[in-house]
């Protein structure tokens, strides 16, 4: 039908094109934004606030902010050099290096509670060693540490790799005419390229961490002040009493709010071009 | 002319997408290649983490008596369940490890009338690891310091039991009046439900835990310290059909077969105390 086809035609060539993309962007917006909507509304309307000064409370917050925090660091420290590793050198099993980085992320996080448990635990596969160094992983904030790492370190690889990788080449050859060694190349000229990349590396990995919840159950247990964070309490707590569960998401949701402001800001603040 | 072969292109890849719609909604909506004689219908039963060997025998037998029928199972701590069906989860049936999960729904009038019954009663147990790391050897070496001692939540019935039978411990002179004390000192996880501390213990992760008798036979590679009767917590386990249940009928039909003599010797041969009629 000639017709219908001139009002495609039409279609794709006037603004109404726009109105395909807004439409789907708008329904994916309005499933992000209307749970925490709901979640802030019934958190401030019920008098959350006797609730969030409760010790257990107190005590997961602080549990999850400082377990996070170490591993971030750990991450940003181990996961750099391997990021740009993986960018910028060619080696003989690459591949497999990068099967493994990537599959902590697309493992269901109690599978990989599950994993860490039957290699660091006890009874675990290398856990006779460790016990033969009387350390003992489970059931302590390390076995928290190290869970959260597992599942948010490889969200930071990937993408500060990426960071990495987009560098053009002809800036390295550049810099060596400039008279620069390797390590002022990588400090001044390729981690700041990198740096855009290497900050949502971060925001990604330590959100993740914060909100990890089924390695860390499996593999560290769940213990006030030891190994109870936010999204675990949330979760025993949604059993006690429903008003305690609101306050720690609506805490947990503020905290990640404000986490991502801030490095928002940083990013904003800082001139990563040179 | 080339608006004309991007418009041939994009009709064409119009008319696929309608195909592929027009496939997709015709799958969902074609008949069933078998006949049955009845429309399949589907009960859904929330029952405690404990009760999952042997529901699952109920299961199959009910659905054995009742052709078409389908009984979908959700296994969890009580508290979890419980929690659930308050927010309107669609279940017909609720099985409970307590009564402190029961009640709350029975005042909120999300129980079906006339229909809430004790079942079966458990009992608990201490379970030790196969390999038994920590050499416990007595219900007094629970307060042995540095015992990695896995108990559940205390807002999951297994778990408040358990701190209930070690204070009756407590209040016996053989074990001193600091013994609950010492022993919770010991506690290294508080799990959300019965299964997580029986694995835990059978992995060798935990040195001991407390659990029901029923687990313990459920998995028989454990090593078990009994808890005499007079410290040992019974549990009444209460089973109702739930007001909104989207199949009354048939949630009735579970819940008498559940009670009937049947339901009570399956539960007794995986360890549970049947209720006397």
């Amino acid at each position: 039908m000639p017709k219908l086809r001139q009002v495609i035609h039409h279609l794709y060539m006037s603004q109404y094109l726009e109105w395909t993309f807004v439409l789907p962007s708008l329904a994916l917006l309005l499933l992000f934004a209307l749970p925490i909507i709901a979640l802030i509304w019934r958190a401030g309307g019920d008098g959350l606030f006797p609730y969030i000064t409760q010790p257990s409370v107190i005590s997961a917050l602080r549990l999850s902010l400082w377990t996070s925090a170490v591993s971030v660091c750990i991450t940003i420290l181990t996961g750099t050099p391997l990021a740009f590793v993986l960018a910028r050198r060619k080696f003989t099993g690459k591949n497999w290096v990068e099967l493994i980085v990537d599959l902590p992320v697309v493992l269901p996080p109690s599978v990989a509670g599950i994993a860490l448990l039957i290699a660091f635990g006890r009874e675990g596969v290398f856990g006779g060693w460790l016990s033969v160094m009387k350390i003992s992983v489970p059931f302590t904030s390390a076995a928290v540490v190290i869970a959260q790492t597992f599942v948010s370190a490889p969200l930071f690889v990937r993408a500060a790799r990426i960071g990495f990788a987009e560098i053009d080449p002809q800036l390295r050859e550049a810099a060596y005419v400039e008279g620069s060694n390797e390590w002022q190349l990588f400090r001044h000229i390729l981690l700041p390229l990198a740096g855009r990349a290497i900050l949502s590396g971060t925001v990604l990995a330590w959100t993740r961490a914060l909100g990890e919840f089924g390695a860390t159950l499996l593999f560290a247990g769940n213990l006030e002040g030891i190994t109870q964070t936010m999204p675990l309490a949330i979760y025993l707590g949604f059993e006690q009493s429903l008003n305690i569960a609101l306050a720690l998401s609506f805490i947990l949701v503020l905290v990640t709010f404000m986490l991502l402001l801030v490095i928002r800001w940083l990013d904003k603040a800082k001139d990563w071009r040179m | 002319m080339d608006i004309g072969i991007e418009v041939k292109r994009s009709s064409f890849l119009f008319s696929f997408v309608l195909i592929l719609a027009w496939l997709l909604t015709a799958c969902g909506g074609s008949a069933p290649v078998t006949q049955v004689p009845s429309t399949p219908r589907t009960l859904t039963v929330y029952a405690a983490a404990s009760l999952t060997g042997a529901f699952g025998d109920i299961g199959k037998a009910v659905e054995a008596a009742n052709p078409g029928v389908t009984v979908k199972f959700s296994f969890a701590g009580s508290q979890i369940l419980r929690t659930q069906i308050e927010q309107g989860a669609p279940a017909d049936v609720f099985a409970s490890a307590d009564y402190t999960n029961m009640d709350p729904l029975v005042s909120e009038n999300l129980v079906a009338a006339g229909v809430l019954k004790d079942f079966v009663t458990n009992l608990l147990i201490v379970i030790l690891p196969p390999q038994n790391p920590a050499n416990v050897q007595s219900l007094q070496d629970l307060a042995k310091p540095g015992l990695k001692l896995i108990l559940a939540d205390p807002s999951v019935p297994v778990g408040k039991y358990a701190r209930q039978a070690l204070t009756n411990m407590s209040n016996d002179p053989t074990f001193g009046t600091d013994f609950s004390t010492k022993v919770l000192a010991n506690v290294v996880s508080n799990e959300t439900d019965v299964k997580q501390v029986v694995s835990k213990v059978d992995l060798g992760e935990g040195d001991a835990g407390i659990v029901y008798v029923t687990d313990a036979s459920a998995t028989p590679d454990l090593k078990t310290i009994s808890i005499p009767s007079n410290y040992n917590v019974i549990a009444h386990y209460p089973i109702a059909a739930l007001a909104k249940a989207p199949n009354a009928d048939l949630a009735a039909a579970f819940v008498a077969y559940v009670l009937s003599s049947d339901g009570q010797a399956a539960l007794k041969k995986w360890g549970f105390t049947p209720v006397s009629q």
